[in-house]
């Protein structure tokens, strides 16, 4: 068995198209290595260069944010579905002042 | 174009009249590939601010989920600017994910006037768009004048001009 990872339209371009993929490992970080070892450039959209996840960036594991199951050292089984959903967020609020208020990455995900 | 029935952009306004001066935001699903809008889910607003708005984690799995199970998508993603111009900021840009919504912004800074403007955000490229808000049916047959860009069942929204 593998785990079944669900991608949102918008990063679907690393995978030909496909809504969902297969992928192995017994981490998130593991899994997103698998995958960009097929899916070239996917992980990149997921993980900032200080080696986090980028903030604006769900990813679940079964019904759970991975954010509540240590991020990426989150803990996979065989049979897990994982979903990956990018946040829906915005305002009125300047962009860098959005960003600095919430302690987050200025590199978005698109 | 984004053809919407007058019922769910009375809700819209309602969900964003109501929470302001927060900023109100949600979803309105539709079959996939549809482009109709159909069925209007009012979101939590999670930061909870005049200036920013944030889909909680859960309710957005929810919700997507259920879309899925149900074949639909997120034909308009909507929020409100509390008090500046339906018109994206540069957050909203930079964080559009959903590259075949609609997104539709409303402004409640003028409490008597509906402001309603819809955009596509692909790349980070923003693309205004008409709107076409369908009224329910009327009577046809009854006596009645329309201005220009009106007919019985529609009012078309041009978009702005100058950007």
């Amino acid at each position: 068995m593998a785990i079944e990872v669900r991608i949102p339209t918008i990063l679907r371009t690393y995978t030909g198209g496909a809504k969902t993929v297969e992928g192995a490992g017994d981490t998130l970080a593991a899994l997103l290595s698998d995958l960009d070892s097929r899916h070239g450039g996917l992980r990149g959209r997921l993980v900032t260069e200080q080696g986090g996840l980028h903030r604006f960036v769900n990813i679940y594991v079964n019904d759970e944010d991975v954010r509540f199951l240590g991020s990426l050292d989150a803990k996979l089984n065989d049979g897990d579905n994982v979903t990956i959903l990018p946040a829906v967020a915005g305002g009125a609020f300047g962009f860098a002042a959005a960003a600095a208020m919430l302690g987050r990455s200025t590199a978005p995900v698109r | 174009m984004l053809s919407i029935d007058r019922s769910i952009i009375d809700a819209i306004i309602a969900h964003a009249r109501r929470d302001h001066p927060d900023e109100a935001c949600g979803v309105v699903a539709g079959p996939l590939g549809s482009d109709t809008p159909v069925r209007h889910i009012p979101m939590d607003n999670a930061a909870r601010s005049m200036t920013f708005y944030e889909f909680d984690s859960m309710e957005h799995l929810r919700v997507w989920r259920e879309m899925d199970d149900r074949d639909e998508e997120p034909v308009v993603i909507y929020h409100s600017h509390t008090a500046t111009e339906a018109y994206p900021s540069r957050t909203d840009v930079s964080f559009a994910g959903e590259p075949n919504a609609h997104y539709l912004l409303v402004s409640t800074r003028e409490p008597a006037t509906e402001e309603i403007r819809s955009f596509r955000i692909v790349d980070g490229v923003v693309t205004e768009e008409p709107v076409q808000i369908v009224e329910p049916t009327v009577d046809p047959h009854a006596v009645q004048s329309y201005m220009f860009g009106q007919s019985p069942t529609t009012v078309d929204y041009e978009c702005s001009p100058g950007r």
